[in-house]
């Protein structure tokens, strides 16, 4: 298991909440096509996740295989940790 | 076509390494509900769906149970690691060991092999659907099973997690279900369903 520095951990979370967000919203949309404010919540959530992409990946490479992230040199895909390992600090609010 | 995320959908924590929790978690990896055979019913009953909306559904929930198994894998992986072959034999996972050391393998909490058989599809999208609904529910029970099983909070709080996606993914099928009933009624005669179902027309 690895410890990532804690600038890394809190960005990454940002990435998962932005995206759990737009992810729901999204099986919202798929059965409520119609629904003008989940769409225009659906725009926000993935407004903040492209932003948040952004950040993390200028610091700590690509999140995204196949050419939707870039790298630089060396290839940064195979850096590790991969996601199984990372060590996660402990929730705040419990 | 998928494209790989380097990041787990949900953080998953562990407290403590618990080889016995490991085994009892292996039914949501390959087990009859679990999230393997939740990922490839829906994947594969999506391409005989009769609308836009129900193809999107089973393609989105598809590949959130994907995202699922991997949080699953995440979990094993942390409970078993580190631990040794007599801590592995003692919790019941001896057989495991023997077989695949540290490994993960798709089968449930008795050690029975995943089998296509848990994949539901019988070409109605009626039943399927509703297959899909008690699949989530029986998903759904599995996790209240387990989040009792175990007395790590850092371990139930990824268990629930995953618990409300089940009763989420509920929801947006019985959506799905309804939608697809309004379709067939709306349209008149026996062969509603043949209708609806053939989408390249009639046989030449």
């Amino acid at each position: 298991m690895r410890d990532m520095d804690a600038e890394r951990l809190r960005l990454l979370h940002e990435i998962q909440e932005a995206e759990f967000t737009a992810l729901e919203l999204q099986l919202f949309l798929d059965t409520h096509p119609e629904h003008t404010g989940a769409l225009h919540e659906f725009h926000q959530a993935a407004e903040r996740l492209a932003h948040a992409r952004r950040r993390y990946e200028e610091r700590y490479g690509p999140l995204l295989s196949y050419g939707f992230s870039m790298s630089r040199h060396p290839w940064q895909w195979v850096d590790e940790p991969w996601p199984w390992e990372i060590e996660y600090p402990p929730r705040k609010d419990r | 076509m998928w494209v790989y995320e380097k990041k787990l959908q949900y953080p998953v924590r562990v407290c403590k390494p618990d080889v016995q929790m490991a085994k009892y978690l292996l039914t949501q990896y390959g087990g009859p509900n679990g999230e393997l055979a939740a990922a490839l019913r829906y994947l594969n009953q999506r391409y005989t769906m009769p609308t836009g909306r129900a193809k999107g559904v089973l393609t989105d929930i598809g590949t959130e149970e994907l995202a699922h198994l991997e949080i699953i894998a995440t979990m094993v992986y942390k409970l078993i690691s580190g631990v040794s072959a007599e801590e592995m034999r003692k919790a019941g996972l001896g057989d495991h060991y023997a077989t695949f050391d540290g490994d993960l393998f798709p089968k449930d909490a008795a050690g029975v092999p995943f089998t296509a058989a848990y994949i539901a599809a019988v070409g109605d999208p009626v039943a399927n659907l509703h297959e899909n609904m008690a699949a989530e529910e029986k998903a759904r029970a599995t996790y209240e099973n387990l989040i009792r099983l175990t007395d790590d909070p850092c371990l139930k709080d990824g268990l629930r997690f995953l618990r409300e996606r089940e009763v989420v993914h509920f929801q947006r099928f019985g959506e799905t279900l309804m939608h697809v009933r309004d379709i067939f009624s709306e349209i008149a005669g026996e062969n509603a369903r043949v209708l609806v179902r053939v989408p390249m027309g009639p046989p030449h």
